[in-house]
Order: structure tokens, then C-alpha cells, then sequence
């Protein structure tokens, strides 16, 4: 047929097609794409507000009876002061910024991304189930093709998600670092890319051959929970006990975490060691191959009917 | 190019190292025919399919379709087949023509050829008009002929069928066969099916393999495998009681000749015919036939000669497990 020529001989055809396929069921269901930009909405807005430490720090902590006989308002002020003082540096000594809310609001960063990342596990199982996996395997496209539009439409979400939460906490108060600028933003959205692609392709490698939805789900709240908590997300990591730090030292959610700050929030010679941005970026781009590796690699044997 | 469009040699799969779920089957299918695969769930029917378009690899033997080992060149047989499987694998959330892209972007078609191809196709089964409609919102039968030009998007030269007309009411199945005979004539496609209807394979196949256990029982043309029987059965009454066996089975084209009570069963070649002169022979002998009736063999026959079981109850339960895939779609909604 004279058609045949146009037939692309290229190894990767279908990558967006099965890329955008997965994209469309989210962006073109509304309450969906409603509920995602939600999200991050009442997450910060309630729990990121409800962690108030900062105000742990303040003058009115201290009740005026405790001191007999009573101050001079001279003294009160001065008081008043060396709290702030103190708050600001034991702040900054913990979070490396004077706000929680912003230390914070960039662990969400990281925490919406695995919870997309991890939902790409139950899209395989349900297109095994719905008969649409082996209609694709029966098709000329790869398998390294079909996981790889997992992982793609899963970290293309994962970037317009970073996207909403940075708009969210800039309403909700976000204080930027001194090295701000709106290139920062892009870096944020290389290793939201990064981390995401590593992520799901592990959480897809787990579930190849699964044939019930429950053991995505499982898998979910097996890891989520502990991966974020074992990291820099919500509280910094040299407070933590040293057997817990070593894990968290590894884990990659820490490194995208600082990389997040310090593009956003940190100003300059804040942040602390073994974390540097290059090195940030060197070991979650690292995950993110291998992982991706691992899970192709897995999809040759273990991606059938 | 040979005429042989598939060529099966010894193909077997064995699951877990126990399940022999095909043992051994030789086939071939010619080019421009329509071969159906015969038998009831579990014998190895899908099996078969599966290992033919690439999804299961043999555990043993060889299959070649158009010339590409099924082991050594699959995408050369997967860019020259179509499958419509038993399920329905259109993406609800997809519209019918984005469905049909999808589908042709698997293939890598080029848009601009793609498009007018969905178009087209979408106006043969006669869903153009709901293209842009979401697939969640299709019945059964849309839905079916979703499926079946999915399978066509590549213009390929032989399509699979699994179970094509499974849980359809009876006019969007008379509807189907026309559409797959209709595939034959105009495009000159070969097509290999599954079915465990025998009124289907009857009615669309130009050779039926029938398949138990999975083994190939017997292949031939519908009329081979009836005609095999040894003919059609008249039965027979009379109003003596004498016994006219022997005087029967003399009459020509009479192959055999049972009494069962009271009724003569009758075995000949060509019954229409062969009735009459028996009504004859047995007149001019002074003996009145009270009653007679003709059956002409029909698969269900073969069937139970080389299978040792009728198809009915397997039916029965095979519209059970349907109805329980549809409950489990609703359910994700």
C-alpha cells in the first residue's frame, strides 16, 4: 500500500501518544485537575499553618507573673528583643530560614511529587486489567516505550504540580533567598523532573506484574509516609537521631528538598553539609537513571500478558 | 509468495511447567480465508492467539505468519497483523477517534495519514457521527465495532479475532459477520478467529479447527467435518410391526439403519432425496409410513463426536463470566 512509507521506523514511536493518552485522563476530567490544584491548597494551608514553630519563640510565651518583682517596660522591650533575637538565630540554625512555613512549603514540593510518582504504579495495573496492556504489547511499540510514557506523563504532572504549590505559598507568604530569580524556577522543575522520573519508574518496576489494584495501593502506603518523614521535607535532618540521619542521608527526596531551597528560600552560605546544589543534582540525576534503567530493564522480562 | 498466510508447527505452551494449555498443534491458513478455532473456554483457543500475535512466547514449536517467525521477527509480524481482542481495550476516557489515533500512532503512522484512516473507518461501522464522544458513553455493540477497526488502523493483511461477537445481541452479530465477510471480499484479508459459537463457525468460517484440551481435534470445511457424520438422519414410523430393517438399509444411498422403539433411524446420503424414495419403496411394499421427519448433521454433532461433550452448557457459562466483566467495568466509574 502507498501509504506504507510513512510508517516512522523509529525505536521510540508511540512514546507520546501513550505519553499524552495518560495526560488527557487528568487534564481533561475536571474534578481530577480540580482536585490536584487543591492539594497543595489545604495541605499548606492547614497543616503548613498549623505548624507554627516560630511563634514558639516569642515574648508572649514568657507570662509577666514569672517575674517578681515586676519588669519595667524598659526591661519588657528589651526582653522583647533578645527573644526575637534568639528565635531568629535558632531558627535560622535549624531551618535555615527564620520561617517554618517556608522551610516547609518546599518540603511540600517534594511530597507532591512522590505522591504523583507513586501513583503511577496503579495506571499499570489498571491498563493490565482493561485488557489496553496487551492490546499496546500487540502493537509494534516497545516495551521500553510503554514504561517510559509512564514515567514521562508522570513527571510532566509532577512539574505543573511543583508549579501550583510554588504559586500557593507565595500567596500564603513565602519568603524568597537573596539568590532568587525566576531561572530558580526552572531549576526547581529540572529536579521535580529528575525525581520523579526515578521514583515512578520504582513504583512501576514493583507493580509489573501485578493484577489487582490493591497491591499499588499497599505499596503506596507502605513507602510514602516513611520515605518523606525519613527526609529534609518537614524537619531538618541534623536534629533527627544519627542512625536516622544516615538513612536520610541517602535518601534522594533530601537532596531534592535542599536542591528546592536553595534555589528558593535559602540565602546565601545557608543550607547545610553533605548538601550543595551541584550535588544535589548529580545524585538525583544519578537515581533517576538508574532507577529508570532498573525498571526498563525489568519491563523486557517481566512486562507480558 | 507462498499461499500459506500462517503456518503452525507443533506450537505448544506449557504455564508453570505443568498446564499444557496447547499441546502440539499444526495448522496452516491459506491466504484470503476465513479459519475459526472451535471450542469451549480453556482450550486453548486464546492461548493460541496470543502466541500467534506475539503476546506469549512457545514453549515449544514453530508459527511463521507471512513468511516472519512469530519468536525471531516480532515486530515484523506485529506491524503485519491486527488484533481485536475478547475485552473491550478502548480507553474509556478517550473519544472514538482519539482511540482510533492512539491506535494508529502505536503503529507509527503519520498523522496526516492517520486522520483520514479513523475517518474512514469510523464511517464503516457506521460511528462517525459519535467520534467525538467519550467511549464510556458507547453500548456494547458501539463499543464492539470500536474494537474491530482499532484492529484495522494498520491496514494489516491478517486479523486476529478473539471471540468477535462474544455477549452481542443477535443483530449486531449477523451485523459482525457481515463486516468480517465484507473484510474478506473487498481487502482480500485473511482472518483467524476464535469462537465458541457453533452457529458462528458454521456461518463465517471457511475451515473450522476444533480444539479440546488443547489439541487440534479435526480441521476442515464446515460441510467436510458435517458430511463426515455419514449424512443426514430421517426417522421414520410405520404403521405394521414388522421389522423393516433389512429391507431399508437395501434402498440406495442408505448408509445405515437403527430401530429404537418404534422409530427407524435412518442414515443417508443426501436426505431431501433419499426420503422419497424410501416412502416409496416401502409403499409399493404395502407398508404405510406414519410418520418421518429429516435432520440434517449440524456442528454440535461434530462437535460431540470429536469432543465427547455438547457446546451448549459451555455457552451457558460463558454469558455468566460476561456479565460479571461488565459489572466489573461499572464499578470503576
Amino acid at each position: 500500500m502507498s501509504d506504507d512509507e510513512q510508517v516512522s521506523k523509529n525505536r521510540l514511536h508511540g512514546l507520546w501518544a501513550l505519553t499524552n493518552r495518560d495526560l488527557k485522563k487528568w487534564y481533561k476530567a475536571p474534578i481530577i485537575f480540580l482536585l490536584t490544584i487543591l492539594q497543595p491548597i489545604v495541605w499548606m494551608g492547614l497543616l503548613g499553618k498549623s505548624l507554627n514553630i516560630g511563634a514558639i519563640f516569642s515574648p508572649r510565651q514568657i507570662p509577666s507573673i514569672a517575674f517578681n518583682p515586676p519588669l519595667t517596660l524598659a526591661q519588657l522591650g528589651q526582653l522583647s528583643s533578645s527573644i526575637q533575637g534568639l528565635s531568629a538565630t535558632v531558627m535560622k540554625n535549624a531551618f535555615g530560614v527564620t520561617d517554618y512555613f517556608s522551610f516547609m512549603a518546599m518540603g511540600m514540593v517534594s511530597f507532591a511529587t512522590l505522591l504523583t510518582a507513586s501513583f503511577s504504579g496503579v495506571s499499570v495495573v489498571w491498563d493490565r486489567r482493561l485488557g489496553f496492556l496487551n492490546k499496546v504489547l500487540s502493537t509494534p511499540v516497545s516495551k521500553t516505550v510503554i514504561i517510559l510514557s509512564k514515567v514521562l506523563s508522570s513527571a510532566l504532572r509532577s512539574i505543573f504540580q511543583a508549579g501550583i504549590v510554588i504559586i500557593v505559598a507565595i500567596v500564603f507568604g513565602l519568603k524568597f533567598g537573596t539568590n532568587f530569580t525566576a531561572f530558580s524556577i526552572l531549576g526547581v522543575f529540572a529536579i521535580v523532573f529528575l525525581i520523579c522520573m526515578g521514583l515512578s519508574s520504582l513504583f512501576i518496576a514493583i507493580n509489573l506484574r501485578a493484577t489487582r489494584i490493591e497491591t499499588p495501593q499497599a505499596v503506596m502506603t507502605l513507602f510514602t509516609l516513611p520515605i518523606i518523614f525519613v527526609s529534609n521535607a518537614f524537619f531538618p535532618i541534623n536534629l533527627m537521631p544519627s542512625w536516622l540521619q544516615a538513612v536520610a542521608n541517602v535518601n534522594p527526596l533530601s537532596y531534592t528538598t535542599d536542591a528546592v531551597r536553595r534555589l528558593m528560600i535559602f540565602s546565601n552560605g545557608m543550607g547545610k553539609y553533605p548538601f550543595s546544589l551541584p550535588f544535589d543534582f548529580a545524585y538525583v540525576g544519578a537515581f533517576a537513571a538508574v532507577s529508570t534503567i532498573i525498571g526498563v530493564v525489568l519491563s523486557w522480562r517481566f512486562l507480558n500478558k | 509468495m507462498s499461499e500459506d498466510v500462517i503456518n503452525v508447527e507443533g506450537l505448544t505452551k506449557v504455564f508453570n511447567g505443568r498446564l499444557m494449555a496447547v499441546d502440539h498443534v499444526n495448522f496452516t491458513v491459506k491466504r484470503g480465508e476465513i479459519f475459526g478455532f472451535l471450542g469451549p473456554n480453556g482450550a486453548g483457543k486464546t492461548t493460541t492467539i496470543n502466541m500467534l500475535i506475539t503476546l506469549l512466547r512457545p514453549t515449544e514449536g514453530k508459527a511463521s505468519i507471512l513468511g516472519s517467525d512469530i519468536a525471531k521477527e516480532n515486530v515484523d509480524v506485529r506491524n503485519s497483523i491486527g488484533f481485536v481482542p475478547q475485552e473491550y481495550t478502548a480507553d474509556e476516557d478517550l473519544t472514538g477517534y482519539e482511540n482510533l489515533l492512539l491506535c494508529a500512532d502505536l503503529y507509527g503512522i503519520q498523522r496526516a495519514v492517520s486522520k483520514k484512516r479513523a475517518i474512514d473507518l469510523l464511517n464503516l461501522v457506521e460511528l462517525a457521527e459519535f467520534k467525538d464522544k467519550l467511549v464510556q458513553s458507547y453500548s456494547g455493540g458501539m463499543r464492539r465495532r470500536l474494537e474491530l477497526v482499532c484492529g484495522l488502523i494498520n491496514r494489516p493483511k491478517v486479523l486476529f479475532l478473539d471471540e468477535p461477537t462474544l455477549g452481542l445481541d443477535v443483530q449486531t452479530r449477523v451485523a459482525t459477520w457481515n463486516f468480517v465477510r465484507m473484510l474478506k471480499k473487498e481487502f482480500g484479508m485473511t482472518l483467524f478467529m476464535t469462537t465458541h459459537y457453533l452457529e458462528e463457525a458454521d456461518a463465517l468460517c471457511d475451515r473450522i479447527a476444533i480444539i479440546d484440551h488443547g489439541k487440534i481435534r479435526v480441521i476442515g470445511t464446515p460441510e467436510e467435518l458435517k458430511g463426515g457424520l455419514g449424512g443426514d438422519t430421517i426417522t421414520l414410523a410405520i404403521q405394521k410391526d414388522t421389522d423393516i430393517t433389512e429391507f431399508v438399509k437395501k434402498i440406495n444411498h442408505v448408509v445405515d439403519v437403527k430401530k429404537e422403539n418404534d422409530a427407524y433411524l435412518i442414515k443417508a446420503e443426501n436426505g431431501e432425496v433419499t426420503a422419497p424414495l424410501i416412502i416409496e419403496a416401502l409403499r409399493r411394499e404395502g407398508y404405510v409410513v406414519t410418520k418421518i421427519s429429516l435432520t440434517k448433521p449440524t456442528l454440535n454433532e461434530v462437535y460431540l463426536q470429536y469432543t465427547g461433550k455438547s457446546l451448549q452448557d459451555v455457552e451457558e457459562r460463558n454469558e455468566a463470566n460476561m456479565a460479571e466483566g461488565l459489572t466489573f467495568r461499572r464499578a470503576k466509574q
